[in-house]
């Protein structure tokens, strides 16, 4: 078989466009780390199983390993490194400091952009609706306590927020 | 990059990619790729063009039809489905079902038509589609054709589709009047596929189930009905003696397969676990029926 074809895509990454030719099979976990150059978004199992790679592709939490680049042409993504800064940590990210919801930190930008979604998205009243909501990905160090925890926190500030009649979604670092 | 390599196109309309499907011998669809592009990683898919129709935003919508039908384009993400106003109101059961679909990222992207296509014998889907009656509506540059949701699965991840044919549309046919119904799954983890899950609707009149729909996944080849339940429901009010007559005929009649997650003998178990808990589910919401106004 020939070598097919590049693809052109055009992206808005953590809101500055880039703009290349991909080859069509090349994901979307790959793009953002070995073009983009953000090796924030980490890859686990390749596969859609343990949610490492998850990232917001238009607000929407998305495995980047089950996309394609060229899928993704004309997207907005937005990955960790456009959620806080080592200086000023997101409401998310704070909590999760605060309340220990990572030891080695693989899994945690993949965590990040789920809680992002999720807490804008689910009530998440219970510990039981934060399990549910976390199921997808895998962290092999916390034992999660901490990592609901921290998702607690930040339900209770947005839930807060809301009743103030205030927009939620600076509680979880994402950009509107 | 894990995908062996592909030729990839992003047509503008359903005809350019059907075109393409016909012309080419050894192309797939993808559209929101959940399942495909798992397969593709692996290699067990090795396609040498791919057909992207996530860009098809015509084939994404839920329209309301007389007598509480709808037709649902075949892009329509699970999400969508799980959160649409119009589905909650005439398919209740649907949107509870689709919150076992997966988890929310996969939820976001994966789409109804994508699902029922890929027809795992374990997934949501294709069980709610059998359960309701549902008609896929398939196109091909040779024309459209109507399948009824009963033949339309043939095996697990087999369906009565052409090399050439997409599924662009589900017809769902409205339910009766004081249908009420429930649905309940077994997995090992919230997410994963089901061990052993049950739909039922129940048609209640005057306290008396008038005609009852039951299905089944994860315990065959193809997502099941079972006529043999149903037909013990017929014309019964339901209390705990029915629930294992039913329980009892649900577990003679399957057969599952022993895997790497259950042995047949657990999963035939669990399929009487599922369907009694959907029974009792549905008729405890029987209250919500009145006097037959349509409510599930």
């Amino acid at each position: 078989m020939s070598t097919p074809s590049k693809y052109p895509v055009w992206m808005l990454i953590n809101g500055k466009p880039l703009e290349c030719e991909v080859d069509p099979r090349m994901l979307l976990s790959d793009f953002l780390r070995d073009v983009a150059g953000l090796t924030g978004t980490h890859i686990g199992c390749e596969h859609g199983v343990c949610g490492a790679c998850t990232v917001l592709v238009d607000g929407d939490s998305v495995r980047s390993c089950l996309m394609l680049a060229a899928t993704a042409n004309g997207a907005a993504v937005q990955t960790v490194e456009d959620m806080g800064t080592p200086e000023e940590l997101s409401p998310l990210q704070e909590a999760f400091r605060t309340h220990h919801g990572l030891q080695c930190g693989f899994c945690t930008p993949g965590m990040l952009a789920t809680c992002v979604d999720a807490i804008q998205k689910y009530p998440l009243q219970t510990d039981h609706d934060i399990r549910d909501a976390l199921s997808g990905n895998l962290c092999r160090c916390t034992g999660y306590e901490g990592i609901v925890d921290a998702v607690r926190t930040c339900v209770r500030s947005r839930d807060l927020l809301r009743a103030a009649g205030q927009s939620d979604t600076s509680v979880e670092g994402a950009k509107p | 990059m894990k995908p062996a390599p592909f030729e990839y196109a992003c047509p503008d309309s359903l005809e350019e990619a059907l075109a393409l499907l016909s012309s080419n011998e050894d192309a797939k669809l993808m559209s929101g790729g959940q399942s495909l592009l798992p397969m593709m990683n692996f290699r067990v898919v090795r396609p040498q063009l791919v057909i992207d129709i996530s860009k098809l935003v015509e084939l994404s919508y839920v329209r309301e039809v007389e007598a509480g039908g709808l037709l649902i384009g075949a892009l329509t993400r699970h999400r969508v489905l799980e959160t649409s106003p119009v589905v909650e109101k005439r398919f209740p059961i649907v949107c509870e079902a689709m919150r076992h679909v997966a988890h929310l990222a996969i939820r976001n992207r994966g789409t109804i038509g994508g699902s029922l296509s890929h027809a795992d014998p374990a997934a949501e889907l294709p069980m709610l589609t059998l359960l309701l009656d549902a008609t896929m509506v398939i196109h091909s540059v040779r024309g459209v054709r109507r399948v009824a949701a009963n033949e339309f699965f043939v095996g697990a991840l087999t369906t009565s589709m052409q090399e050439d044919e997409v599924l662009a549309e589900i017809e769902l046919p409205g339910l009766a009047q004081g249908t009420i119904g429930a649905f309940e799954e077994v997995n090992r983890r919230p997410g994963d596929f089901a061990l052993a899950a049950a739909g039922v609707l129940l048609e209640v009149h005057d306290g008396v189930v008038a005609n009852a729909k039951l299905a089944m996944m994860g315990l065959g080849e193809t997502p099941l009905r079972s006529p043999v339940a149903e037909e013990l429901l017929r014309n019964q009010a339901i209390t705990n003696t029915l629930v294992d007559k039913v329980v009892e005929a649900v577990r003679a009649e399957v057969t599952p397969r022993q895997d790497l997650h259950a042995s047949s003998e657990f999963r035939r178990h669990l399929a009487g676990v599922v369907v009694e808990r959907a029974l009792k589910a549905a008729w405890s919401r029987k209250a919500l029926v009145g006097n037959s106004e349509a409510t599930t």
